[in-house]
């Protein structure tokens, strides 16, 4: 996996999943953000979601 | 942001900050460390000092030598740090009421005077923590607690006024224009002179709820939409650019001379030197 995310710095903003090219991110239930399960490999490490985190909970491992 | 940058350049212990889902004072308190990074500055020769509010948090945030000082009076404070030491690069943190607001007439005097400070305004249209009052910089029409009808003033056009007091340096970047925004700073910051970069930034909860701008991402796309190139601005028509603001370096100014070699100089000439 080539997301790393850090939960408890995340506040479900959903910036990373709406200007996520690939759709690969969610929004969870506890407001918290995830990778959709079985969309592991669709990410094309472009960095949108840690561009643009506010929070500082998301990082693309290269 | 990288991982490698948030360990370098924060206390990462203070993580997770208090700032809203979606408040763009993250996008660029981490863009101010990557223009730091980027212009390869060590710790001990940065300051980086705050007035009060939202935005002035981020100096809690960041291991440079820090202060979160008086609510208006952060440049103030830098004057006095960046004339005592002048090595040092002074970058202020300041929100829009901050700094247009209770801190407007310092804003002005430390303009004219060209003193070498990077002023940095997260510019989020709202007093956020107080629970959304209009400031000095919410549009004419805005909703807040205090203008339920619609913000019945206009609002300031900051980098003109800089500009007008003698900033040598002005410029407006977004927090959807990330990239550009770390240029932007990093320029302010080598710049010798008094440089000011106004920063359109996001409050989902006191500003984007009141005026039904559709939460945090949307706010971003509405600063894509609406924000333009400098050079496209230029051959726009008064009609292309109702309801648009202009973004990159608005002003730059190298023939001017900066404040603290001013002083300097004039000491060397009080002391018998030439």
């Amino acid at each position: 996996m080539s997301l790393k995310l850090y939960s408890n710095r995340c506040k479900g903003c959903g910036i990373c999943v709406n200007f996520c090219p690939k759709k690969v991110l969610e929004v969870t239930e506890l407001e918290k953000c995830a990778v959709i399960k079985g969309k592991e490999k669709d990410c094309i490490k472009c960095g949108q979601c840690e561009l643009r985190c506010p929070d500082y909970a998301i990082f693309v491992e290269k | 942001m990288s991982e490698a940058l948030i360990n370098k350049y924060f206390r990462p212990g203070r993580l997770p900050h208090i700032w809203c889902p979606g408040c763009g004072n993250g996008i660029i308190t981490g863009a101010i460390v990557k223009a730091i990074d980027k212009q390869g500055l060590a710790k001990d020769d940065v300051a980086i000092i705050s007035g009060i509010g939202c935005s002035s948090r981020a100096s809690g945030y960041l291991d440079f030598n820090t202060a979160n000082t008086l609510h208006g009076r952060a440049l103030p404070i830098a004057s006095g740090l960046k004339m005592g030491n002048p090595k040092l690069h002074v970058i202020v943190v300041t929100g829009d009421g901050d700094a247009s607001a209770i801190g407007g007439n310092h804003l002005i005097h430390a303009a004219r005077r060209n003193i070498d400070l990077t002023v940095v305004m997260y510019n989020n249209s709202i007093y956020g923590m107080t629970g959304g009052q209009y400031s000095p910089m919410t549009p004419h029409g805005a909703k807040a607690t205090t203008a339920p009808y619609g913000n019945v003033e206009r609002a300031f056009d900051i980098p003109e006024l800089v500009k007008a007091s003698g900033a040598t340096f002005v410029g407006r970047g977004t927090t959807f224009h990330t990239l550009q925004l770390i240029d932007l700073i990093a320029q302010g910051i080598a710049h010798k002179g008094f440089s000011f970069i106004e920063v359109v930034s996001a409050c989902p909860i006191s500003f984007g709820r009141q005026n039904k701008m559709g939460g945090p991402a949307k706010m971003l796309e509405w600063q894509r939409d609406h924000g333009v190139m400098k050079a496209a601005w230029d051959k726009m028509t008064a009609e292309q650019r109702a309801g648009k603001f202009p973004i990159g370096v608005l002003y730059e100014d190298n023939n001017t001379q900066e404040y603290t070699e001013a002083y300097d100089e004039l000491i060397k000439r009080a002391q018998g030197g030439k």
